[in-house]
């Protein structure tokens, strides 16, 4: 019998591999709307309609659906109408980076009138990363919360993403959804061991498969080495990696790469390289890394970045103190889990140059990269981000391009890589997880004495990023307290473990934990309301930022919500607390952050503004977009400098033939930095369209305003395309930002809880959040930031935990071993903007998209502290933790 | 996931003797969830036409081996559904899944082993040479991941006795609607014969059955003496597991009393 599938209507008869699973030959057939999350039947991102059935297609055996009809997301709109739930998914905004979405909408497509009264049953089986749920929940419940735009009145309005209706159909594109003819697979060999030589690969086997067309080893790969961490200033961060190296540093890292016609060839050729190591010693712990005769994970010492620093005297701090608290804090490595993975794609222009498409965050400093790796010239390197399905620092690393890169050069042909879920665990990085020694001391009225922290991080087998999270870690979370006497040391230390790397935050949400923790138990030592003592110790508007390991010039409060966002939190303490379960005890507890409102050191954008022949106004900018919702606000910003509407802006960007230069998608820049670069290039495109207006016009420039698709001059107007006739060429106009002075934005959560003693559950029976984030241009879209950070910071404080064996090799290697926030654990987060403009940020923004992660998980402490008395120093705080602890009091 | 080292996929009902790298394919969900690359031959359960769910006259209940989870959500007795919704995965992966193939992943979570065991399920094994032989639930189900199939061995299906009176649910995990870390089941038959099931707690199904309704001590002692040791992985500690079991062991004693 033949195969034959009908997939959107349309029959394909082509026989799938007896493995095969659905959603690859979907998309082998371009269906790329069909996603792969988690490849295990986890995350839904994968689901689709067999006979009306919904599946997940990661799971379902391609040779299965012989004789069935098959929808994806691409098939769900009719005769060009959206089907009604992928309306429903724009009117609320139900997505942010979106690479989960169409299994959402599918699902949802699915619900019958029961699923819908049980979402929390009904969604268990689709994981969003960025969004916390609200939204889909708003989409899924049909709560129209976008808004149109006014012109003029573009900024400050929540309106839509401009890639929703691309997002919701599934032809958004994101990183490996492109057919390119001929492409090869790259699959990667990794080390068992956690420290070894490579002293022999024999590669004659894998060559022998058929259709593997190659395999490289560090004999083929550059003798230079790098650091995937990406900065503008190379500097920050060791080279210490090389694209394939002969010494392993951690189980996981890549020995050997095999490409291959296909995924199986390239599979089958990793397993027939015969590897003989040298096995060396290794040190799994940083405390044990950092003494004199632990083996040595680089050259040098194990710590690869210090920190030292202090202002006053702690020691006479401590000494004037009516009370001092002590604790030793422990934050457990955290994987980003973007629903994408790492993934490039890499071929050659017929002119020779190389194109590197890949799912990254920093396109241009990855094209700085690969150039400085290979000898090339930035002239014939282009890298280009597609839709990016998620980043949360993730991304600003160099982990497949380089790699890609080799191959191409070797094979002068396509070649692609994509991370397994696997691989995201065991061979790119994670959180940095931290040890933090903290000290506080205090006047019997809560004025606070002295404060001292010892913090050590892991940063694992290579340096990327350790030394700057640590710096990052000790300085903000400390700066935030008025008090005369502060002391900080950090040691970032190697040893033979999967990398840390970047991750929302930057160390200051795992020094923050330890801090906030510390200052609630030392109010309650000294018979003080927690908040209270917050209060009375917050730096003001005002004062001088200082943090013990010195100051950055450039960093000033150029707005002050902090003292607004304590408001919100006490008098959401002073409402009545709302029903609890019998036996249950309650709690409440508040933690508070603040953030730079961009990395030090500088950090450039980028952005031409242009006219098009058309009347429409292009925008080009470097920065990528991953869910981040910088796109929309872009475009909002230039509409408001243009006197247009979103719609008739176009956005380019993530790609380093747009724009000169831009630093990346990076703390949290992509509004305060990228967005003040558009606002730049706008305003000179404004100018230059008035000024070319009034020439043609007989006018006074000044007589000049600019309305939707014209210029107008009191009764007079021009179209903009016959401005553009009239110029005869496209009207260009740049901006850019270096990135300095920066300001701070601030954050504060706060939960009540309940806990039932008799099985350690944690109920969020509310949770608020105050922001000052500055002018909000975007109320929805920032709303979605926090929300996002909220749930993601609540599933690091309560469930994830990348672990590691004694040897070192990660064992949680898929979502069902290391959980995600789902549906049924984000409780609503009520979010409250303050009212501040700030006199740094375009348009009097700051940043607001890594801050919301880091008050939550001290929050949830300070919470279970005040319900149960006890004070938990470790997270994440899981129910078998906590039961544990109550029943030993 | 593709598996990639899989060259052939066979009707099972066609399909030549068994060799190594063979593996019974039913839902598929598990097979496809993680890397096989120990997998050669996929013999395909799927067009074997058993009927899911056969009601026999004496009130016995056949389940399928192919019998998707989905169809056990709908059925009538209450205690299926709440099996059913203690899976990790959702309803979609209920359209595929089956009860053998649950039965046969033997993970200690594993919601249709605590289904079946709890109401003395009897499993049907038919060998490559024709033969059959049966084993109770907690027979078949002997360890973490572990089952009693020999090589070529076949689950073909589940025999329930006729429904208790009355049954008692419980179950916790890490997170709402997480994998189990505990999942217990009690019955009560109408001439007071009462069981308590512990699954997800403890590595393989344990199933204590009581002439009459235990009381409080005599149940706990029971349990206490029945396991022997508490599962322990990422999904709870072992210490939190034991005292979760004991909680509902005595909520469902109370419940059924």
């Amino acid at each position: 019998m033949t195969y034959s599938v009908e997939v959107n209507g349309v029959p394909h008869t082509a026989e799938p591999r007896p493995g095969q699973c659905l959603r690859t030959y979907l998309r082998e057939r371009s269906c790329f709307g069909v996603k792969k999350g988690c490849d295990s039947g986890d995350c839904g991102a994968c689901t689709v309609h067999v006979d009306g059935v919904p599946v997940h297609s990661c799971l379902y055996p391609a040779v299965r659906a012989g004789g069935r009809a098959v929808t994806t997301v691409e098939g769900l709109a009719r005769d060009g109408e959206l089907h009604p739930v992928q309306q429903r998914f724009l009117d609320a905004q139900g997505f942010q980076c979106g690479f989960c979405t169409a299994g959402f909408v599918m699902t949802t497509a699915a619900l019958d009138a029961g699923q819908l009264a049980d979402l929390p049953q009904a969604l268990k089986g689709n994981l969003c990363r960025c969004t916390g749920y609200r939204a889909i929940e708003d989409a899924v419940r049909g709560v129209t919360t976008v808004e149109p735009a006014c012109p003029g009145r573009v900024v400050g309005a929540s309106v839509a993403a401009p890639a929703g209706p691309e997002v919701v159909t599934g032809t958004a594109r994101y990183t490996l959804d492109v057919d390119v003819p001929d492409v090869l697979h790259m699959t990667l060999l990794r080390s068992p061991h956690a420290h070894a030589r490579v002293v022999a690969i024999d590669i004659a086997d894998a060559l022998g498969v058929p259709g593997v067309q190659a395999v490289f080893t560090h004999h083929d790969a550059p003798q230079r080495r790098f650091s995937s961490g990406r900065h503008e200033n190379p500097d920050d961060d060791p080279a210490d990696t090389r694209v394939l190296d002969d010494v392993v540093r951690h189980i996981g890292q890549r020995v050997a790469a095999v490409v291959a016609d296909t995924e199986g060839a390239a599979e089958e050729g990793c397993r027939r390289v015969r590897v003989t190591y040298e096995v060396l010693p290794a040190v799994t712990d940083p405390e044990e890394a950092m003494g004199p005769d632990a083996p040595l994970v680089h050259g040098t010492g194990n710590v690869v970045g210090e920190v030292h620093g202090e202002v006053g005297d702690v020691e006479s701090g401590f000494a004037e103190a009516a009370a001092v608290y002590e604790g030793t804090f422990h934050t457990p490595r955290v994987q980003h889990a973007s629903l994408e993975t790492h993934g490039a794609i890499g071929w050659l222009e017929p002119d020779g140059s190389l194109v590197v498409r890949t799912s990254t965050q920093v396109p241009f400093l990855t094209r700085r990269a690969l150039c400085d790796l290979f000898d090339l010239p930035p002239a014939s390197v282009r890298v280009v981000a597609g839709r990016v399905g998620g980043g949360f620092g993730g991304k600003q690393e160099m982990l497949v391009e380089d790699v890609v890169t080799l191959a191409v050069l070797a094979l002068r042909r396509p070649v692609r890589l994509e991370f397994t879920r696997a691989e995201q665990f065991v061979g790119a990085t994670m959180r940095h997880p931290f040890t933090v020694g903290v000290t506080v001391g205090a006047r019997a009225d809560g004025t606070l004495t002295a404060i001292q922290v010892r913090a050590v991080s892991d940063t694992g087998a290579y340096g990327n990023h350790g030394s700057a999270v640590m710096f990052h870690a000790v300085a903000e979370s400390l700066a935030v307290y008025r008090c005369a006497h502060k002391k900080a040391d950090g040691f970032a230390v190697h040893t033979h473990t999967v990398p840390s790397g970047a991750f929302r935050g930057y160390g200051l949400g795992q020094v923050t934990f330890a801090v906030e923790s510390a200052i609630d138990e030392l109010a309650r030592t000294l018979g003080l309301d927690p908040l209270a003592v917050r209060e009375r110790n917050i730096l003001r508007a005002g004062d001088p930022l200082v943090a013990p390991a010195g100051h950055d010039d450039d960093l000033h409060i150029a707005s002050y919500g902090l003292d607004q966002c304590l408001d919100v939190v006490r008098a959401a303490a002073a409402e009545p607390v709302g029903p609890v379960p019998e036996g249950w005890l309650v709690g409440s507890g508040s933690a508070l952050s603040m953030i730079a409102t961009g990395p030090p050191g500088g950090h450039t954008a980028d952005a031409v503004a242009r006219l098009l022949p058309d009347g429409a106004i292009e925008l080009a900018v470097g920065t990528a977009e991953f869910g981040n919702g910088t796109t929309t606000v872009h475009r909002q910003i230039a509409a408001d400098a243009l006197g247009t509407l979103p719609e008739r802006i176009t956005v380019r960007q993530s790609d380093t033939d747009l724009v000169g230069h831009d630093t990346g998608a990076f703390g949290s820049t992509g509004t305060v930095v990228a967005g003040r670069a558009t606002l730049r290039a706008a305003h000179a495109l404004a100018a230059g369209l008035r000024m070319l207006a009034a020439e043609h016009l007989g006018v006074d420039e000044r007589e000049c305003a600019l309305v939707v698709d014209a210029v107008q001059a009191g009764d007079r107007q021009i179209l903009l395309k016959e401005l553009h006739q009239l110029a005869g060429r496209d009207v260009v106009a740049h901006g850019t930002f270096g990135g300095t002075p920066r300001s701070v934005a601030f954050n504060v959560q706060w939960f009540r809880v309940a806990v039932d003693p008799g099985t350690g559950e944690i109920r969020i029976l509310r949770s608020v959040h105050a922001a000052d984030a500055g002018r909000v241009l975007n109320p929805l879209q920032c709303r979605g930031q926090v929300e996002g950070g909220v749930a993601q910071a609540l599933g690091a404080a309560q469930f994830e935990q990348v672990r590691l064996d004694g040897a070192g090799r990660v064992t949680t290697t898929a979502f069902r071993e290391y959980r995600l926030p789902a549906f049924a654990d984000v409780p609503r987060t009520e979010v409250h903007f303050v009212d501040t403009t700030d006199a740094i940020g375009p348009l009097g923004a700051k940043s607001m998209s890594e801050s919301p992660f880091n008050p939550v998980a001290p929050a949830l402490a300070n919470a279970l502290r005040d319900a149960t008395g006890i004070r938990f120093t470790d997270l994440p705080l899981a129910r078998d933790t906590v039961w544990l602890a109550l029943d030993a009091r | 996931m593709d598996l990639h080292t899989v060259d052939e996929w066979v009707d099972a009902r066609t399909a030549d003797a068994w060799r190594p790298g063979d593996a019974w394919v039913a839902g598929g969900t598990a097979l496809f969830s993680a890397p096989g690359t120990h997998l050669r031959r996929l013999r395909d359960l799927g067009e074997t036409g058993w009927e899911p769910l056969v009601e026999h006259a004496d009130g016995r209940l056949e389940i399928a081996a192919t019998c998707t989870v989905a169809r056990v959500a709908a059925h009538p007795v209450p205690l299926f559904g709440q099996c059913c919704r203690a899976f990790l995965a959702s309803f979609k992966i209920w359209n595929m899944a089956t009860v053998g193939g649950n039965l046969c992943a033997a993970l200690p979570a594993g919601p249709m082993i605590a289904l079946t065991a709890a109401l003395d399920g009897e499993c049907l094994l038919l060998a490559p040479d024709g033969g059959a032989r049966t084993l109770p639930v907690t027979g078949f189900v002997v360890g973490d991941g572990r089952n009693a199939l020999r090589e070529g061995e076949l689950l073909r299906s589940i025999t329930l006795p006729a429904p208790p009176a009355r049954t008692a649910f419980r179950q916790a995990s890490l997170s709402t609607l997480g994998r189990s870390a505990a999942l217990l089941v009690g019955t009560r038959a109408a001439d007071g014969t009462t069981t308590v099931t512990i699954t997800a707690a403890t590595p393989r199904p344990h199933r204590l059955e009581f002439p009459a309704p235990p009381g409080a001590v005599e149940l706990r002692e029971a349990v206490e003496a029945t396991v022997e040791h508490w599962f322990d992985d990422l999904h709870g500690h072992p210490a939190w597991r034991r005292h979760l079991t004991l909680r509902f062991a005595e909520e469902i004693r109370e419940e059924l009393t």
